[in-house]
């Protein structure tokens, strides 16, 4: 590890178990260890009730193992109270989820100003400035001032995607960000998402269902009953 | 977004105007809860301010005494023998106040004291051909009893400024002996004075009783026709804050060893009444706040359960738990605020609603309502400290939630 920081995530020894001490107990993360380094572009796919969404919970730091260490670029993260995992997680990790991804109370422009509006507290001109630069980036700007009800679910997607990159976050965590899509606007979004890794140093973990899509990832992570069933490289065939 | 507000300003506002039919009803119901207690509580303190001059324009703040008269038997029974003795209360005859010429230069100088006049009062008859009426007599100095009591206000014909062998009568009395101003009267007294007196004015007290049995003389007049030559049965005084009657009146005796009443001693129940108004007010109060608190409690709850996802989505985007509960509260503080100036505003109408209803016949006001400004402020802070407790219990949950739950759905 001559690097430090080259390392994005590291999972060392994670379990998970719900129900802890009652008859009704089960684990169902057993014992994973992961390392993505910086840039990576990794798909995680696996089986329904294979721990897909339950890890992408514990990498997002919105659950905590029951046991082993999670560090997100080089920080140990189990020992850290709420406040300091919020920060974290606003600092470090962008989310782009499947569904309802976005509040529909607010503008497209505005849904991605909102992690600076939370870390800052209140709206300046250079978070404006900075949330137009993304939407001009996932190719929205004609929208970007439409309320964010009012876009396609493609739209939609992509204006998530620049939310999760407002805060130039170290790794951004997708589940199944093309899953209520067309083939069409499924292919544009997952494109958005490579055209950003190439042009930055954020890793990706993206959990999938279509297995074309996967293809497309540098790294192929299956999961199968919470364990890690494969993990390899994957040489990307032209986009 | 404007740029002056915080976030948790933003979300909460943006949030209420989307949800806007729940937003529109609770402040509906918290507008209707506050406009009910300001037209209540401006309803109460005018019956009661006005129920206050009432009781005050017919009577003396404070009314100095001479001390009533004891029997005390004189025998004692001798060493060691026992005497069982009935004493009879003694009769208390018409008797005049020591030295109140003094008593009266000395309470003029008290602190607060606005004004004292001596009293002669008695009781005496009226004749006029075959009729007569017993009458209580109050024999007054006018340029100092007038100031007492709001007897000039009541003249209805003539005058209040009585000297010599003028009289006032009650406009009762004097249409039951037929008589206006001008008239003379024949009055009588036990003690065997006679007077034949001259009626200056008429007084109307809006009560027949007093307008039948009071009659107004000059003081000296009074004096000798109650044989009471420089003498006066009571020494009356008025303060410039009424509410300090009893302390002062318990001062005099102290310092006079006569016998002082204070308008709060003698009219108890007049407080009580007024102790069981305010009382009824405050629970009105309570339980108007109380409904509101859990109409505002009830929204957010709902509220929470519809908006988890989105504070799923908050807090996976970096919003502390901080943030969401600071949210919450302020919605049920806005939605507080708002409802009780929609309220204050909606019970104001109330109120000039009320004023030009509630008349009577001859078109003045039943009684004067008083709008207090500060009672639409009370409300104002009241209702947002009601909004921020409601909130309380949504606003936890909200904050507790756990963002991989509400997200999932």
């Amino acid at each position: 590890m001559a690097d430090f920081n080259a390392i994005t995530l590291q999972l060392k020894g994670i379990r998970k178990a719900y129900n802890v001490g009652l008859p009704a107990g089960t684990e169902v993360m057993h014992g994973l260890d992961l390392t993505i380094e910086r840039g990576e572009f990794v798909a995680l796919i696996g089986p329904s009730g294979s721990g897909k969404s339950t890890l992408l919970n514990l990498i997002g730091l919105l659950d905590k193992p029951t046991a082993g260490e999670l560090l997100i670029t080089g920080q140990p993260t189990t020992q850290l109270q709420d406040r300091e995992l919020t920060l974290l997680r606003a600092k470090s990790i962008g989310f782009v989820f499947q569904f309802h991804n976005l509040l529909p109370e607010f503008t497209a422009l505005e849904n991605v100003m909102l992690p600076l509006l939370a870390a800052r507290g209140r709206p300046d001109e250079a978070m404006r400035l900075r949330a137009a630069e993304l939407i001009e980036q996932v190719g929205l700007t004609d929208v970007g001032k439409h309320m964010s009800n009012d876009l396609s679910g493609g739209q939609q997607q992509r204006v998530a995607i620049a939310r999760a990159l407002v805060m130039q976050p170290a790794l951004v965590l997708a589940d199944e960000p093309t899953g209520n899509l067309d083939t069409k606007a499924a292919d544009n979004v997952f494109d958005l998402l490579r055209r950003v890794n190439e042009a930055s140093d954020t890793s990706f973990l993206i959990v999938t269902h279509d297995p074309r899509l996967a293809q497309r990832c540098d790294r192929i992570i299956e999961l199968v009953d919470g364990r890690i069933d494969s993990d390899k490289a994957n040489r990307v065939s032209s986009p | 977004m404007n740029s002056a507000m915080p976030f948790e300003w933003i979300l909460a506002i943006r949030f209420m105007r989307q949800a806007r039919m729940q937003t529109l009803l609770i402040m509906a119901g918290v507008a209707l809860g506050v406009s009910v207690i300001v037209f209540i509580s401006a309803l109460i303190s005018g019956l009661q301010t006005n129920l206050f001059k009432r009781t005050l324009d017919f009577q003396a703040q404070i009314i100095i005494l001479p001390p009533k008269e004891v029997s005390r038997p004189l025998h004692q029974a001798e060493d060691g023998a026992m005497l069982a003795t009935l004493v009879q209360p003694r009769a208390q005859r018409l008797q005049s106040v020591d030295q109140w010429q003094t008593v009266l230069a000395q309470v003029a100088k008290m602190d607060g004291v606005s004004v004292v006049a001596p009293v002669v009062a008695g009781a005496g008859f009226i004749v006029r051909g075959e009729a007569n009426k017993a009458v209580g007599l109050t024999g007054i100095e006018p340029e100092t009893y007038l100031q007492l009591i709001a007897l000039n206000s009541k003249i209805i014909a003539g005058t209040a400024n009585i000297t010599g062998t003028d009289m006032l009568v009650g406009l009762d009395l004097a249409k039951d002996l037929g008589v206006w101003t001008g008239d003379k009267l024949n009055l009588q007294t036990a003690s065997g004075g006679t007077a034949t007196l001259s009626i200056r004015g008429i007084f109307d007290y809006g009560n027949s009783g007093m307008n039948s049995r009071s009659v107004y003389i000059a003081l000296r007049t009074a004096q000798s026709l109650l044989d009471l030559a420089g003498g006066v049965t009571s020494v009356e005084v008025n303060l410039d804050a009424p509410f300090t009657a009893e302390t002062v009146a318990q001062t005099i005796q102290a310092q006079t060893g006569l016998k002082v009443d204070s308008w709060i001693a003698t009219n108890a129940q007049f407080f009580s009444a007024l102790e069981a108004q305010s009382m009824s007010n405050t629970v009105i109060r309570f339980f108007v706040g109380l409904t509101a608190a859990l109409g505002i409690a009830s929204v957010l709850v709902v509220s929470v359960v519809q908006k988890s996802k989105a504070i799923g989505i908050l807090r996976a985007t970096g919003t502390s738990r901080q943030q969401i509960l600071r949210l919450f509260l302020l919605q049920g503080a806005l939605t507080g605020l708002i409802g009780s100036l929609l309220g204050a505003f909606v019970g104001w109408l109330f109120l000039i609603a009320w004023r030009n209803i509630a008349i009577n016949a001859d078109g003045t006001q039943l009684f004067p309502i008083t709008f207090d400004p500060m009672l639409f402020v009370y409300a104002a802070v009241g209702a947002t400290l009601v909004g921020i407790l409601a909130a309380l219990f949504p606003a936890l949950q909200a904050a507790r939630l756990d963002p991989a739950v509400a997200i999932r759905g």
